[in-house]
């Protein structure tokens, strides 16, 4: 066992929680999510989190898990509209609710993690977004200032990842993942393949270890899918 | 006769130029990619981390980490790459995306667009609406030219809240087309459906168009 590796969601995540911290949480819909560390946080219980993620699960899975224990006080998101206890929560003053643009949320952790305080972006000028928030004109253009998000933790999924800590994404379960690795203060990973190092090619690593403070393999993967949508074979098709 | 949501598909898929990389938003523009001319080759973006989308898939070929913006599940190309969600809005806020097509609420005779709230109804969230709309290179916008009531949703102002400000370049609805000039502030009528006559249109738009 390497310094990093860990043999349990709950172990991965001892020590790093407190009531009112923020935390980040890799995924788009339920596609990529950490289910194994949501899981635990709905375990052990940890409250009044402010969770930095683009949508916040559905009902009964995903962050929606962590939305009916009433652990969460705050969502920084781009879109909630798949979830119905998020709607009945907001509207009753339970729960906050800060929109960001989706690209203007990716940014802002990718700016976090990179040491970057606040960027400009067109996204948004002209708008709600805008309002208070710093204007300035470039060549012409008028764009507003956003500023970068960090957390207390992120968790994150990826595919496959060596003890060393280095991770790999497999298709669209990549989204959010890579940036929140870099905006945590601690950095907390669950893979689907747990590999010794050198079994990735160095070439192919999304995530460099540096990023990542505990790894583990996840116990169970229910991936869920939100919109199973197939077409039918062709005619004649073999 | 007003156009159907497939014809307006078809016509908006008039837009699309060999080689271009385009957003298709939910709704009708989803239907664009079933009018792409035979022969051209059109790359579509999928701002959750996807450059190729392919065909939904055959029921023994879904795949839980393979899915587009709408989530849902999608297949690969061989042409097709995968990345985070900061690269993908790079592309879209970069302006490397030649094409967005996207639904409305509203379109205003100066481009701005509101699609993603309504006051006093729950709102959802914009998604990736504000910044592709706001980065894309151009943005059509395909969209019921009344709302169910009969209000009119091309106006003078927008009335909802604004997803952009001066975004839109071109609309296409079920009675017509207009190209919106935007430092004129004038929407300027480029085709009528057919059966669909000038004095029907005005009585249904707000918004001052040039025929």
């Amino acid at each position: 066992m390497s310094r990093k590796t860990v043999a349990t969601a709950a172990e991965a995540l001892d020590g790093l929680l407190f009531d009112g911290m923020t935390i980040m949480a890799g995924g788009f819909g339920l596609c990529g999510i950490p289910e194994n560390l949501i899981a635990a946080l709905r375990a052990h219980g940890v409250r009044n989190l402010t969770v930095i993620s683009n949508n916040c699960g559905v009902d009964g899975f995903g962050l929606g898990l962590l939305l009916e224990n009433g652990q969460i006080r705050k969502m920084i998101s781009s879109y909630v509209g798949e979830n119905k206890l998020f709607e009945k929560l907001y509207l009753s003053g339970e729960l906050e609710l800060e929109f960001n643009p989706q690209g203007t949320l990716a940014e802002r952790i990718r700016a976090g993690g990179a040491g970057i305080p606040a960027f400009y972006t067109k996204t948004g000028y002209g708008t709600l977004i805008a309002e208070g928030k710093e204007t300035r004109s470039f060549n012409g253009e008028h764009y507003i200032m956003e500023t970068a998000l960090t957390a207390d933790l992120s968790i994150v999924k990826a595919w496959k990842g060596d003890t060393a800590g280095n991770l790999v994404y497999r298709k669209t379960a990549r989204n959010f993942n890579p940036m929140m690795a870099t905006a945590g203060r601690a950095c907390v990973v669950e893979v689907e393949h747990l590999v010794e190092p050198g079994q990735i090619d160095p070439d192919h690593i999304h995530t460099p270890s540096i990023y990542v403070d505990r790894i583990f393999q996840g116990a169970v993967f229910e991936k869920r899918i939100e919109r199973v949508t197939t077409r039918e074979p062709e005619q004649g098709a073999v | 006769m007003a156009w159907t949501r497939d014809e307006m598909a078809a016509r908006a898929a008039r837009e699309l130029q060999d080689g271009f990389y385009v957003n298709l938003g939910i709704g009708i523009p989803t239907l664009v990619s079933n009018h792409i001319p035979p022969g051209m080759s059109v790359t579509l973006q999928s701002e959750n981390g996807m450059l190729g989308m392919g065909p939904f898939p055959l029921a023994d070929e879904v795949d839980a980490d393979l899915i587009n913006a709408g989530k849902q599940t999608i297949t690969e190309l061989p042409s097709s790459s995968y990345f985070s969600s900061s690269d993908s809005f790079a592309m879209v806020r970069g302006g490397h995306i030649n094409l967005s097509i996207l639904g409305a609420m509203q379109v205003a005779q100066n481009g701005d667009l509101a699609n993603w709230m309504v006051p006093g109804k729950m709102v959802k969230g914009m998604g990736g609406a504000m910044d592709l709309v706001a980065g894309v290179k151009r943005v059509v916008v395909v969209m019921e030219h009344c709302e169910k009531s009969g209000a009119p949703k091309l106006l003078k102002a927008c009335t909802l809240p604004l997803t952009g400000a001066r975004v839109v370049d071109l609309v296409i609805t079920d009675l017509a087309v207009f190209a919106v000039d935007k430092s004129a502030e004038t929407l300027k009528l480029l085709e009528l459906a057919d059966g669909v006559t000038l004095d029907h249109l005005r009585d249904r738009t707000e918004a001052r168009f040039v025929a």
